[in-house]
């Protein structure tokens, strides 16, 4: 059941013309960041060669890419987030999934799954971006590993709580605009707070990134990510089933 | 009548429910036998909707119980859905896939097999006449179309209660009496129970009619005896004023007398969305 939520949520990304045209793009954009960041290498390689320990290929190339990709899916993300729940409430779908023989949990983990998805689709032409340059060169799998789970990950945290805010509302743009804030507001706080062992940097998505980013596999940071996404996909069940009692 | 009496298919008893500390429905019981057609008459507003809304599992009654083909519908909401089939007002179409694809995930979403889909399909569509339409995307196709659609989706996993808010609405003359025929035919298998507040669907299409008001039944019997209440043939549509105002002028009387039922009778525009 929750697979078929989840296949129901992708056809219907995919029959939207506006996803395809994101989808493009998007593409372009990762196209030029990508070639942007090896023409800054390329001019950068005979200064890095006189170096005793110069930094590798993977690290100034696909380790910014990965964090830039990171700040941007944070402005996407709500943007098919909104979608999730508060249209099919405004669209009085949700009352065929109500009906229908499924829990709640399976309608919240479908959606997650459906988006979590699409979202990967779109966004793995950057990592095959970057496995090209294997052609040329040797790449640190190490490090590559880390970003995508990292990116992974982030990217399920703010989808759940992004499903969660959908979850509140019948209006799709409250949600997308409550999801930005949300996520901007912790990005914001976290580069906002000067000192370094302050809170902000402890809740922050985009902070826990960073040691994915430069190659850590940090337990705490991977706990948190999915504390991060389990709490609102419970909060999202919880309100679906609220849904029945308060109508 | 046949000498066998069918089963119950549904069964609700002492239904309410509030919102925001209003009792929105009171007391309400209904009980459904295989092969019945159940029209639910009222006035806008009546709290038509919301029961039907409970009746299907959308909403949680603050008390009593639902059952369908004896399951509790509240306990076991799961394995209950199974046999229920709903077409809320609006019908819950996402229009951006093709009919096709839509029915397909409607009963899949009821838990028929893989196997069966392309039966369930061309046998749903056949009998809403949506032969001509399976690879049109749903937001193309006209109201009428829709509508259809949205009955299709409710009866592809030929379920044994058949819950349909307000079906004709919006519909040309044509399309409507297609509709009729399509939901007395129905009814020969399942039980069906349709809300409306058109007296000739109710003389056209039901075994029997429960009236409501101000979120109470204050009238159950069959269409035929509703036509002849008080002695007169064929009066439906003055019996059913005459029982609705009788019921407002006792409400009226009471409220007179009992200052503290006006609670319940106060306005309620919020039951219908």
């Amino acid at each position: 059941m929750i697979r078929l939520i989840a296949m129901r949520e992708l056809r219907s990304l995919f029959s939207l013309p506006s996803s395809w045209f994101i989808f493009a793009v998007l593409q372009f954009i990762f196209a030029w960041f990508f070639l942007g960041r090896l023409d800054a290498f390329l001019e950068l390689q005979p200064q890095f060669a006189q170096l005793a320990n110069p930094p590798g290929v993977t690290i100034t190339i696909a380790a910014p890419i990965f964090n830039t990709i990171a700040l941007l899916l944070m402005m996407l993300i709500p943007m098919y987030t909104m979608r999730l729940i508060a249209e099919e409430r405004r669209n009085q779908t949700l009352q065929l999934l109500l009906s229908a023989p499924l829990s709640d949990t399976h309608i919240a983990l479908g959606k997650f799954f459906g988006l979590l998805l699409f979202l990967a689709i779109l966004t793995v032409s950057v990592p095959v971006m970057l496995y090209s340059m294997s052609l040329g060169t040797s790449l640190d799998h190490g490090l590559m590993l880390s970003n995508m789970l990292g990116l992974l990950l982030l990217t399920a945290s703010f989808v759940a709580l992004g499903l969660y805010i959908s979850a509140l509302t019948s209006q799709p743009i409250i949600a997308a605009i409550g999801t930005l804030a949300v996520l901007v507001g912790l990005w914001l706080a976290d580069i906002g707070a000067t000192a370094a062992d302050s809170p902000w940097h402890a809740i922050s998505p985009l902070n826990r990134f960073q040691s994915f980013n430069a190659g850590l596999l940090d337990s705490s940071d991977t706990l948190f990510f999915v504390l991060f996404t389990g709490v609102f996909l419970l909060l999202t069940i919880r309100r679906l089933r609220n849904n029945r009692i308060y109508g | 009548m046949s000498d066998i009496t069918p089963e119950i298919t549904l069964s609700a008893r002492n239904l309410t429910r509030f919102f925001g500390g209003q009792q929105i429905i009171h007391n309400v019981s209904l009980a459904l036998r295989r092969g019945e057609v159940l029209g639910l008459l009222g006035h806008n507003g009546a709290g038509k909707s919301t029961t039907l809304q409970m009746l299907t599992g959308c909403l949680q009654p603050d008390g009593g119980t639902i059952e369908i083909c004896s399951v509790d519908l509240l306990r076991h909401p799961t394995q209950a859905k199974q046999h229920l089939g709903y077409l809320p007002e609006i019908p819950p179409l996402y229009r951006e896939l093709n009919t096709d694809d839509y029915l397909t995930f409607a009963a899949r979403l009821r838990g028929i097999g893989k196997a069966d889909i392309a039966a369930a399909l061309t046998q749903a569509k056949q009998r809403c006449g949506l032969e001509s339409v399976g690879k049109k995307i749903i937001s193309t196709l006209s109201k009428g179309y829709q509508q259809r659609v949205g009955i299709a989706q409710a009866i592809i996993h030929n379920p044994a209660v058949i819950v349909l808010d307000e079906p004709t609405v919006g519909l040309d003359p044509a399309q409507i009496r297609d509709i009729r025929t399509l939901i007395r035919e129905l009814g020969n298998h399942s039980s069906v129970i349709l809300s409306t507040h058109l007296l000739t669907e109710v003389e056209s299409l039901c075994d029997r009619v429960e009236i409501m008001q101000k979120g109470k039944l204050i009238y159950g019997d069959t269409t035929a005896r509703l036509a002849n209440y008080n002695g007169e043939p064929n009066q439906l549509e003055a019996n059913f004023i005459r029982i609705t105002e009788q019921e407002t002028a006792a409400n009226a009387a009471s409220a007179t007398s009992d200052p503290a039922a006006t609670d319940a009778d106060a306005p309620q525009g919020s039951t219908e969305k």
